[in-house]
């Protein structure tokens, strides 16, 4: 019994008070301030996590499931905890940082919303019963769509209301997976359905509700071919909002879904279907990358390179289902790893990418010419953001998608590591175009029109410490590998022969 | 032909209805009426579900209708939502705002 995994849920909330009681500035710092305590909260269970080298539990009102509902944190859980919190307060950071000049101040609705993004997410992380985990879901998605029409613009409003509608039609598909589920075994915990599915083969109902779940989830996260809502309500965004949504929002249903695969769905089914999935993956990185590349505005380029990046994960399930002893485990850390590298890098460049474009008055590529002379440590901040997204070393990306690149050679599963080589190509590609045009001198007829230096030092400071927080995870020593498989089910951690 | 069966049936049919509404419906709020129509229909399985609980001896399993609960309360904050978001839209859609339309293809 940990009571910290409660506390992971509710401190968020507490804030809130204070953003309805006291003057908005206030109010935001004292928001700010709580998101810190998270950030403590979340590092506390990844320390007793890492020390017992066990899970964590706890019982709400100690009563054990079937009749209680569990909260239940392992060492994916905990990663995903740690880096959500820290993505959330350095964004709340940014946002109160500066704020004068041209920049608009955040308004306190978007403090309310980042506060109501931490609880939400840290219940979608413990979660341990299919129907908590549905209303964690329904709580992300009523506190994510606001924060894409802040500004109250028309294009951001049908954004958010498309988003909405996407986000809805995935839930209730998940929905009706639990309810068959719930038909099926009379339970809705995790743990006890495993033990449940393990005694004998999964029905035809059981399949049709892992389908159902996966496919509201794939809704969720924006998975190809479900990526439209994501492209317009992620670039419409202001900044902060955009690093918050692209880099974790997306995480908690990508989280599920390997939750379902690897906790829930027995190991010959979760090989057959993973392939599936694997698939979805490879034509988002495909179809979404070359995409990217087409794109004029900055911040579309960047909101298609996350539809993209969220297949790399996919590609994970064939090769860590596959039971492959060491391989499997390889890229089990490797498709886990690009989660939390993902959010920093992604972070880092949304907020760079708001920066330039508060900079230079637009986010037009083609007039990008001399960025990098008015914002040098936002184009700085891309730039190293983009090292991890292409996967060169020395970074996260790259040190995960070697890992994803090498189980798929290992076991033969040649068509991932083409698609792994293409799609860092691909974002090799897009990235360096920003940068190649950010570093050039601008032309002559347009130099009287860049405006002179006048960036916000200590919010660039922030997107820059992301992008180093991507990088410094190809650092890690390989201690904290083991840590991702702590509590895990023993087949796709590659412990079983 | 028992009751349960029927609710099941009941249920899927509108499920199926709702979908076909989403996913062809032109406007916004068509597309709402059609969420609220499959999750209608979602909520109908439940109620079927629950029915199961009487071959235990019970006269009917309550955790379902306690989720129910739970899911029709969602639905309807998730529909005020859509609502109030497509409200705005169209205020805004409909109000003097030519300026605000071009700053919004600058950015």
């Amino acid at each position: 019994m940990s009571a910290l995994l409660v506390l992971a849920v509710t401190v968020p909330l507490l804030g809130l008070a204070p953003l309805f009681l006291l003057r908005p500035g206030a109010g935001a710092r004292i928001a700010v301030a709580v998101l810190g305590v998270g950030c403590a909260i979340t590092g506390a269970i990844a320390v007793q996590v890492a020390r017992t080298g066990q899970a964590l539990h706890y019982f709400v009102g100690g009563f054990p499931p079937p009749l209680g509902v569990a909260l239940r944190a392992d060492g994916f859980s905990a990663a995903m905890l740690c880096m959500s919190a820290m993505v959330l307060l350095l964004t709340g950071l940014f946002a109160i940082a500066g704020g004068g000049g041209k920049a608009p101040r955040m308004p306190a609705a978007f403090f309310t919303l980042l506060l109501a993004l931490s609880s939400a997410l840290n219940l979608a992380f413990l979660a341990q019963d299919l129907f908590t985990l549905y209303v964690a879901l329904e709580l992300l998605t009523f506190a994510a769509v606001p924060l894409v029409c802040l500004e109250g613009k028309a294009g951001q409003l049908s954004a958010a209301l498309t988003y909405l509608l996407f986000a809805l039609f995935g839930s209730v598909l998940y929905l009706l997976g639990v309810v068959l589920v719930y038909g099926l075994f009379g339970t809705l915990d995790l743990a006890l359905l495993a033990r449940r599915l393990a005694q004998a083969p999964p029905s035809g109902t059981f399949i049709a509700a892992l389908a159902l779940m996966s496919a509201g989830l794939m809704a969720k996260a924006a998975l190809f071919p479900l990526h439209l809502w994501l492209p317009p309500a992620h670039s419409g965004a202001p900044p902060a909002a955009s690093a918050v949504l692209s880099a974790v929002v997306i995480k908690a249903p990508l989280f599920l879904l390997v939750r379902l695969w690897s906790d829930l769905a027995p190991l010959p089914l979760a090989q057959a279907g993973a392939p599936v999935l694997a698939a979805f993956g490879a034509l988002a990185i495909l179809f979404c990358g070359v995409v990217a590349l087409a794109q004029d505005r900055l911040k579309l380029l960047i909101a298609y390179s996350t539809a993209a990046q969220i297949g790399y994960l996919c590609l994970m399930f064939p090769l860590a289902a596959a039971a492959d002893g060491q391989w499997s485990a390889l890229a089990w850390t490797g498709g886990t790893l690009h989660l939390v590298s993902h959010a920093f890098s992604k972070a880092a460049m949304f907020l760079a990418a708001g920066l330039i474009a508060e900079a230079m008055g637009h986010d037009r590529l083609s007039g990008l010419a001399g960025a990098g002379r008015v914002a040098p440590v936002s184009v700085a901040a891309f730039g190293i953001g983009g090292l991890s997204l292409m996967g060169l070393p020395p970074s996260g990306g790259f040190i995960a998608k070697v890992m994803l690149l090498t189980s798929a050679i290992h076991q033969d599963a040649w068509w991932i590591a083409l698609v792994i080589l293409a799609g860092g190509l691909l974002a090799g590609a897009y990235v360096l175009r920003v940068v190649v045009i950010a570093l050039q001198r601008p032309e002559p007829a347009e130099a009287g029109r860049v405006p002179p230096a006048r960036e916000c030092g200590a919010r660039a400071g922030i997107a820059l410490a992301l992008a180093f927080a991507a990088v410094l995870l190809g650092f890690l020593p390989l201690a904290p590998f083991a840590f991702l498989s702590i509590g895990r089910p023993l087949s796709w951690t590659g412990l079983l022969p | 032909m028992t009751g349960v069966t029927l609710f099941g049936l009941a249920g899927a049919i509108l499920a199926g209805c709702g979908v076909y509404g989403l996913l062809s419906a032109g406007g916004g709020l068509g597309r709402i009426l059609g969420f609220n129509v499959l999750g209608g229909g979602v909520f109908l399985i439940f109620g079927a579900v629950a029915r199961r609980g009487a071959a235990a001896g019970f006269h009917a399993d309550p955790v379902p209708q306690a989720l129910v609960i739970t899911g029709i309360v969602v639905a309807f904050c998730a529909t005020a939502l859509a609502l109030a978001l497509l409200v705005r839209l169209r205020e805004v859609e409909a109000g003097p705002a030519p300026d605000d339309g071009k700053r919004e293809t600058e950015r």
